[in-house]
């Protein structure tokens, strides 16, 4: 395993009776990366983060968790690895302070290290105020955002969240986007589980997408745009200009201008061409008032995907059956 | 394959909080309340029928935990169904109410074996329960003193004492039953009916049932019905089967530790009468000999349903 993996999993599967729940997944996590399990209801993605936690036992292949076998060192594992369960529960007669004081003495943490890790990390997620209410007060995202702040005062290198975002409203998801963001930028690395493709695709470096127990596809969300959908990446701008749309099909690499509206092109090119774009608006002395590039998204590569490989999804469902 | 580090890692966090949810919670407060109010009555009542009776009694203290009144049952009667009723209560939502709170799998995520949740819990019951019988106890010999106002013997507070433990072992039982059942059943609800269930069974039919079963299987000898005596087959059958209850258990290590004057445990034979002096009170350490066999029974009984209970839970899936 290389300094800068975190996770590596090597054929991994869990087999349930005759129902392989996860049949021979390969994946590795890089440090300070946010990798994304995505996939259906029932695909494997919360079965996968148990054998990742040492939670339920591996049938076949092989794990390696910071160095660790989580089946044979699950406390050193248990130890640097946060985790926030789907639909995470605490004790609702405890106040928030409270239930974050049992984990921190569960872990081990002298008493004062613990108050002052259980505050800074309350403060970061924005529930300062509510430490000393009751959990059975709290809103779902309150309950989100303490299981956060529960990892956040382990100091754990890898926070493993299962469907962090389900349940939420808007505004709860971006927040809670917004502090998965900040895992990242203090070099936590970030494996995260989802059924909602959107909303997650924002924040993921990489992902992974399930069907029926296995990795379909793998890999950052452009990547497998461009490997799945075959398209290019697409440009839209908004600027007035004489002859604008003939100038810009000249730069290298568009393939197509597309008018959308007044005064609004798309372009449909093979690399991102937003500074040409940019700089002939000037040259023609024309007001530039949007420029933007538009991601593919992954609902319309998991659709393309599956749709396009309709006899392999059926042999799978016929082998899970069987 | 070794295991890293101790399995009893946040043991003693996990008993600690357990300890601490217990004594804060209602359910237990108001158990523990009516039982020291139904101790003052019978240990009041019973300084009555005592004064009255016998004053030279070397074992008087001893009957305070005994002495039952005209329809107002013994202290011990009432410790006999309080001890069951609140083991139960303390661990029927043990594992199954983590599971249903959705706190499992967050706590077995921190650095800590099932271990040392399984075995905090079931600590954590049983220091609750030995606290609210060191209570009752002290409450007991208190009001004992107050009452008749004569201290009791050394022998007679070694014998209190003894029985204080026999009554936290025979908790245990139950404690570890309800764990099991918690651990077995993912609704609470049901966990709770399946073990008052069990301990009502024991407690009130299988005595009966035992006797029943005993006639069937080796009918009464009509030449001892004659003499109105009991077939000795019948009865050694009887006290076998009935002895598979925790309750038959306690009920003969407590006539052995309480009255000083028991010889043997069931049915009693001339050989064992022997040279002894009918009606003589044994030293302490004979009375814990005869009912030894009782307690190691009531020992063994936690460790397997503790045993079955850890097996199951270790293998037991922790998503909800
Ligand atoms: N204890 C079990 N016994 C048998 N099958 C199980 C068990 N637990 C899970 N499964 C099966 O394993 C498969 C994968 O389940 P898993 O919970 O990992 O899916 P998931 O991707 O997390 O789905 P979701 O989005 O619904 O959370 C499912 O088909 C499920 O029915
Ligand atoms: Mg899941």
């Amino acid at each position: 395993m290389s300094a800068d993996t975190v996770i590596e999993a090597d054929g991994l599967t869990k087999a349930y009776g005759r129902k392989v729940a996860v049949d021979h997944i390969s994946f590795t996590v890089g440090r300070g990366e946010i990798f994304g399990l995505l996939g259906p209801n029932g695909a494997g993605k919360t079965t996968t983060i148990l054998m990742l936690l040492g939670l339920t036992d591996i049938s076949d292949g092989k794990v390696n968790v910071l160095g660790f076998d989580p089946a044979r060192e699950p406390l050193s594992v248990k130890r640097r690895v946060g985790y926030l369960p789907d639909e995470v529960g605490f004790y609702e007669q405890l106040t928030a302070a409270d239930n974050l004081r049992y984990t921190a003495r569960l872990i081990g943490f002298t008493s004062m290290d613990r108050e002052k890790r259980i505050a800074e990390a309350l403060d970061r997620v924005g529930l300062a105020e509510f430490a000393d209410n009751r959990v059975g007060t709290f809103s779902r995202g309150m309950r989100q955002r303490l299981g956060l702040a529960e990892i956040l005062m382990k100091g754990a290198q890898i926070a493993i969240l299962d469907e962090p975002t389900s349940g939420l409203d808007p505004h709860a998801t971006s927040e809670l986007l917004g502090i998965i963001r900040r895992f990242k930028a203090e070099g936590v690395s970030v494996l995260l589980s989802s059924h909602l493709l959107e909303r997650v695709q924002s924040v993921c470096d990489r992902v992974a997408l399930f069907s029926a127990g296995r990795i379909a596809l793998i890999g950052s969300v452009s990547e497998l745009g461009r490997e799945v959908l075959g398209a290019g990446y697409v440009v839209d701008i908004e600027a007035d200009g004489a002859g604008l749309a003939d100038r810009l099909a000249l730069i290298p690499g568009v393939s197509r201008v597309e008018q959308t509206g007044i005064g609004k092109l798309r372009l449909h090119a093979e690399r991102d061409v937003r500074p040409e774009a940019a700089a002939e608006v000037v040259a023609l002395h024309g007001r530039l008032k949007y420029l933007g590039v538009q991601e593919p998204s992954l609902e319309a590569i998991y659709t393309h995907y599956f749709e396009n490989r309709p006899d392999e999804t059926l042999k799978e469902g016929a082998r899970n059956a069987a | 394959m070794r295991r890293e580090g101790s399995a009893f890692n946040g043991l003693g966090v996990v008993m600690l909080k357990e300890l601490a949810d217990h004594l804060t919670s209602i359910r237990f407060v108001v158990l523990e309340l009516v039982v020291m109010a139904l101790a003052v009555v019978t240990v009041y009542v019973a300084a009555q029928d005592i004064k009255n009776t016998v004053a030279e009694d070397p074992f008087l203290f001893l009957k305070f935990f005994t002495t039952s009144s005209g329809s107002l049952p013994s202290f011990l009667f009432w410790l006999s169904l309080f001890v069951p009723v609140v083991s139960i209560g303390l661990a029927f939502d043990s594992i199954n109410g983590e599971h249903n709170r959705r706190t499992l799998s967050r706590i077995l995520s921190q650095p800590i074996y099932r271990d040392a949740l399984l075995f905090g819990k079931f600590l954590g019951a049983l220091l609750t329960l030995a606290v609210a019988l060191v209570v009752l106890w002290l409450l007991v010999i208190g009001l004992g003193l107050l009452f008749i106002g004569i201290p009791p013997g050394g022998d007679e507070i070694a014998r209190a004492f003894v029985f204080l433990l026999v009554t936290i072992v025979y908790a245990g039982v139950w404690l570890a039953l309800a764990l099991l059942f918690s651990i077995l059943f993912r609704s609470a609800a049901t966990a709770a009916l399946a073990t008052l269930g069990l301990w009502l069974f024991f407690f009130v039919i299988w005595p009966v049932l035992a006797g029943e079963i005993a006639q069937i299987v080796v009918p009464p000898d009509p030449r001892y019905a004659a003499l109105g005596l009991q077939t000795p087959g019948t009865a050694i059958l009887e006290q076998v089967l009935s002895r598979l209850s925790p309750s038959t258990l306690f009920g003969e290590v407590v006539v052995a530790i309480l009255d000083p004057t028991t010889r043997a445990l069931g049915p009693i034979y001339l050989s064992q009468l022997q040279g002894a002096v009918l009606g003589a009170p044994l030293p302490l350490g004979a009375s814990v000999l005869i009912a030894w066999p009782q307690i190691v029974g009531l020992l063994a009984t936690t460790i397997l349903l503790f045993v079955i209970g850890y097996v199951v839970f270790q293998r037991q899936e922790v998503r909800a």
